[in-house]
């Protein structure tokens, strides 16, 4: 039986700003410690510099999402997938770099 | 339902090798990955490809699969057993699930959960059940933030239609994306990839706004003071005196609210009526005598140079 209810979300905006321990870190992407610190050593993500334990910022979330992504579909290894995503970061912020107006 | 024709997605003659297989694979999924991909139905696409390997990858979901023989076509109707239907579709975004989510119907009846392939398939290390979700708003909605209503509808047994009324902050950026805890299929996240509409008058980069604004040339000469369109509402503009088209002016702070906000950038354009008429064209004739110069100075040196 399917019923409707309305609720307000209010979500994170996964920028430089927001960060997240490790464990938190993990959760999110559905990975172990371990993977975690293949990515790190492979250059995937890298921790936030100004933290005594490891910390990530939102960026991060998406680069390793992304990461699990290639390397699951396209049978890459890390620094494959680290390089791939450098390259269509550059490539998206080109293609963004300015948006016109309409009219 | 429709019958799916796996061999024919992936390119692959039935009797392809594991090798074959696997090849064709990689190469369609490089192609069509969503990651990757600049083809419009790149998701789509890679969906099929996916599925389509999903079972030809794996020796006994293969045969189960070429029990149905080469005399199926895709396309044409098939009938599944009876006891699923779990397909999950959405409105007020485009669809953008990963791993088996979204999978066809054809895939679930035979090799989904339920099935007695169920649950094999899915890799215990990666969770499928984050949803992404594009959704594209206004500067203006950008500049206040805004509520969007997303409506997730799954057509299970048992599925709840749900309505959220999603929350946009005010300062989000094209390519950003915004977390919704718990708000995937089962416990996942939903994630909104923000982008922008393109807007009437303004266009933009990063959080820094632009603008053209048209002047006439008396007020470009005398440096008046003109109301300028800022996403926050127009503002009084100083131009300086004696300024030409194409002179940039900054308004701090006027852009995307953040830490730091982005400026607006006010491009000016001395725009002349069509019609000079004859009071226009003597005031003109006068400047021409009383005020000559040279503007093309430059552009005509570097041409003699050139010649030279």
């Amino acid at each position: 039986m399917s019923h409707t209810f309305d609720s307000d979300v209010r979500g994170v905006v996964l920028d430089a700003r927001v960060t997240f321990a490790a464990d938190e870190f993990c959760r999110l992407c559905g990975i172990r410690r371990s993977m975690l610190v293949e990515m790190v050593d492979e250059g995937v993500v890298e921790p936030v510099h100004d933290a005594p334990e490891w910390h990530f910022d939102g960026v991060s979330v998406t680069r390793a999402q992304r990461a699990l992504r290639l390397v699951e579909d396209l049978g890459v290894n890390w620094p494959g997938a680290a390089l791939a995503i450098d390259l269509l970061e550059r490539l998206e912020r080109q293609s963004r770099r300015r948006l016109e107006p309409a009219a | 339902m429709e019958f799916k024709d796996y061999y024919k997605t992936l390119g692959v003659a039935r009797d392809a090798s594991g090798d074959e297989i696997k090849r064709a694979y990689r190469r369609l999924a490089r192609k069509y990955h969503p990651d990757v991909s600049k083809e419009a139905d790149a998701e789509a696409r890679f969906k099929e490809v996916r599925e389509a390997y999903e079972v030809l990858k794996d020796e006994e979901k293969r045969s189960a699969y070429d029990r149905f023989g080469k005399d199926w076509k895709a396309g044409r109707e098939f009938r599944p057993p009876p006891g699923f239907d779990r397909e999950f579709s959405f409105s007020g975004g485009d669809f953008g699930g990963q791993r088996n989510e979204g999978f066809s119907r054809f895939f679930e009846t035979l090799f989904g959960e339920g099935s007695p392939f169920g649950g094999e398939f899915e890799d215990s290390a990666f969770r499928g059940r984050d949803v992404s979700v594009r959704i594209s708003i206004s500067l203006e909605d950008a500049y206040r933030g805004a509520t969007r209503q997303l409506t997730i509808e799954p057509s299970s047994r048992g599925g709840r239609r749900r309505t959220l009324n999603v929350r946009i902050p005010k300062g989000v950026t094209a390519g950003q994306r915004i977390r919704l805890e718990d708000q995937g299929t089962a416990g996942g996240d939903l994630y909104l990839e923000v982008q922008f509409e393109p807007h009437d008058t303004f266009a933009v980069e990063g959080r820094d706004i632009h603008v053209v604004l048209p002047v006439t040339p008396y007020e470009a000469a005398l440096g008046r003071t003109v109301k300028a369109p800022t996403l926050g509402g127009p503002v009084d503009l100083k131009i300086p005196i004696g300024s030409s088209s194409g002179k940039r002016l900054r308004l701090k702070g006027r852009g995307l609210p953040g830490s730091p906000p982005g400026d607006q950038y006010v491009e000016l354009k001395i725009v002349l009526p069509r019609q000079v008429d004859a009071a226009a064209r003597a005031l003109y004739e006068k400047l021409e005598k009383t005020q000559p110069y040279d503007p093309r100075r430059t552009v005509t040196r570097s041409r003699a140079r050139d010649a030279g």
